[in-house]
């Protein structure tokens, strides 16, 4: 039997807990008001920030001698050439959308699945067991998902498909979606569990199985937290560069098939902002890659942002 | 007032705990066809337990032991192994309003569309019916697209009752229809339930005493998960054999 806390507080701890807000509001409320102020608004500051780095980096090249034309078409990338170096991206950008777009493929349709069985199927110790993994699989650094790329899931698909190289397409997008599940599924779930039980049962009470609650009603009713799920991972994807670089087989050129070898955007930046000059074309080329992944990542997030309002305002009319 | 004496459901000897919790504690009781059964009682006397077993909407309580039998045309419901269509046949409307994340028309059209209806003209006509039947056609039929969510507290309750009449269910269990709902509307859905008797057994649970007093054919009183007193709500309000059924609708108790 514990005693309440309060009472167990002598009389001087209880007078003077009493007086601290008293006495101090004209001063600590405004003051906790700026801090959390501040809080809010370092993340715009933070954004711009890093938007104004990269792009001074880049500017000399961006709006002087690169062609931008040939930068965005061609898939000729010879930065160290010591004839004439070419800048062509087209290649890597595929290369990205492809890795991406193949890994969501794979992680929202597995994502989604894990976080309704979690949400809606699994009770107590399965469920508890399933969060716990889930979580930790989200907390494996990315170095260690390049690993298990080169030295595990390469060799099985030369194995099994008989491709000639292992770290390729296909490779990079496994690696990728197994890293965005974590996220899909622990958002994903947030969101399903917010879903008000009274739903489920009104819904259940009219003699709907639980599949056509799950699909007519929760997925309605949570679906702006699935999509932050769903662009959460597709952000992972897109950013990562550790586990792609090593898993991709970082080969510039446009896959013709599943088990093509491909290069990214962010893999290429890893790679080679180290040995190029400070200062040179080479250099500030990479930052005006940098800018071209930003600009991808705010196009991805004001699409969703439309989408979201979108769903929403349909049925408000 | 001519009972009838085709019994539509049978509760014969309902246990229900929940955990260590004894919720129902042997109860039987028969409710005839085409009439308005009351049943009130004070807070935790197992009235809605008692209205989740008819529909088996007891099952969304995860921990809970039921035994005895509920017939309804002499058929148990825990029998029953199609759960959903059994539901469809029982409505049930909740206590607190819930308003389906989708629009009016479609909270409405859920159960017929579940059902296998997939024309259009007959889900409107059983939209717009279901609407007038539950008091919210005219404020609504103008917004049928409008987010269920986005009504009024009332206007949800009522949209609750509306979709519950969707199907035109046999059974119609109401817990505390009326708690969100203005009198007005609540005395003008009450006629509309005198009328849908005729062809739904209607069971009511109400904590006004009042409403089961003015509305109910049959009257029963639960108190501490038992079954106090039974009969035509004629007698039980004015001749309770009980001493404690007579407190509860003096309004000495409760």
């Amino acid at each position: 039997m514990s005693a309440d806390p309060v009472n167990t507080r002598d009389r001087p701890t209880l007078r003077r807990l009493a007086a601290v807000p008293a006495g101090c509001r004209g001063l600590t409320e405004p003051l906790i008001e700026w801090l959390i102020r501040i809080c809010g608004w370092s993340a715009i500051l933070f954004v711009a920030a890093i938007f104004f780095f990269v792009l001074r980096e880049a500017a000399p090249m961006l709006f002087g001698k690169l062609d931008l034309v040939e930068f965005f078409t061609s898939t000729d990338w010879q930065p160290t050439s010591e004839v004439r170096q070419r800048y062509g991206i087209l290649a890597l950008l595929v290369g990205t959308l492809h890795v991406s777009l193949l890994a969501m493929a794979i992680a929202v349709p597995l994502g989604l699945g894990a976080a309704v069985y979690i949400s809606e199927f699994s009770r107590g110790r399965t469920r508890e067991t399933l969060k716990i993994t889930i979580e930790l699989l989200a907390a494996i650094p990315s170095i260690v998902w390049g690993f298990i790329a080169y030295m595990v899931l390469g060799p099985l698909i030369i194995r099994v498909t008989g491709a000639p190289v292992g770290v390729n397409l296909f490779n990079g997008s496994v690696v990728l979606a197994l890293m965005s599940v974590p996220i899909i599924v622990s958002v994903g779930e947030d969101a399903l569990k917010a879903v008000p039980d009274a739903y489920r049962e009104a819904a259940l009470a009219m003699g709907a199985s639980r599949w056509e609650v799950i699909v007519r009603v929760l997925f309605p009713a949570a679906k702006n937290g699935l999509l932050a799920a769903v662009l959460l991972g597709i952000g992972r994807a897109i950013g990562e560069t550790m586990a792609v670089l090593m898993a991709t087989g970082h080969a510039v050129l446009i896959p013709r098939s599943l088990f093509d070898p491909v290069r990214t955007l962010t893999a290429t930046i890893a790679s080679e902002l180290g040995e190029a000059v400070k200062g040179g074309d080479h250099y500030r080329v990479l930052f005006v890659i940098g800018l071209v992944l930003f600009a991808v990542t705010f196009v991805v997030n004001f699409v969703a942002d439309v989408v979201v309002k979108g769903v929403g305002s349909e049925r408000r009319a | 007032m001519v009972a009838t004496t085709d019994p539509h459901i049978e509760i014969r000897d309902l246990r229900v705990r929940y955990g260590t919790h004894e919720a129902l504690a042997g109860v039987s009781l028969t409710i005839p066809r085409g009439v308005i059964f009351g049943i009130i009682g004070p807070a935790n006397s197992g009235k809605t337990t008692l209205l989740k077993c008819i529909n088996r909407t007891i099952e969304f309580v995860a921990g809970t032991q039921v035994s005895g039998q509920v017939l309804v045309d002499g058929t148990d419901v825990f029998d029953v192994r199609n759960v959903y269509e059994l539901r469809r046949r029982v409505g049930m409307v909740f206590p607190l309003p819930v308003g389906l994340p989708l629009s009016v028309y479609e909270n409405v059209a859920y159960a017929p569309r579940r059902a296998g209806i997939r024309d259009r003209s007959t889900l409107d006509e059983i939209v717009e019916r279901s609407l007038r039947q539950a008091m919210l056609w005219d404020e609504v039929k103008d917004r049928l697209n409008l987010l269920g969510t986005r009504l009024s507290g009332g206007q949800q309750q009522r949209l609750t009752l509306a979709r519950s009449l969707s199907l035109e269910p046999e059974i119609l269990c109401l817990d505390e229809f009326s708690i969100a709902i203005d009198p007005v509307t609540t005395m003008k859905i009450e006629d509309i339930l005198r009328e849908l008797k005729h062809r739904t057994t209607i069971v009511l649970v109400t904590n006004l005493v009042q409403q089961a007093r003015r509305l109910a054919d049959h009257t029963a009183f639960f108190s501490a998960s038992q079954l106090i007193e039974v009969g035509d709500t004629e007698s039980v309000f004015t001749r309770p054999r009980q001493r404690l059924t007579e407190r509860y609708v003096m309004g000495d108790l409760g």
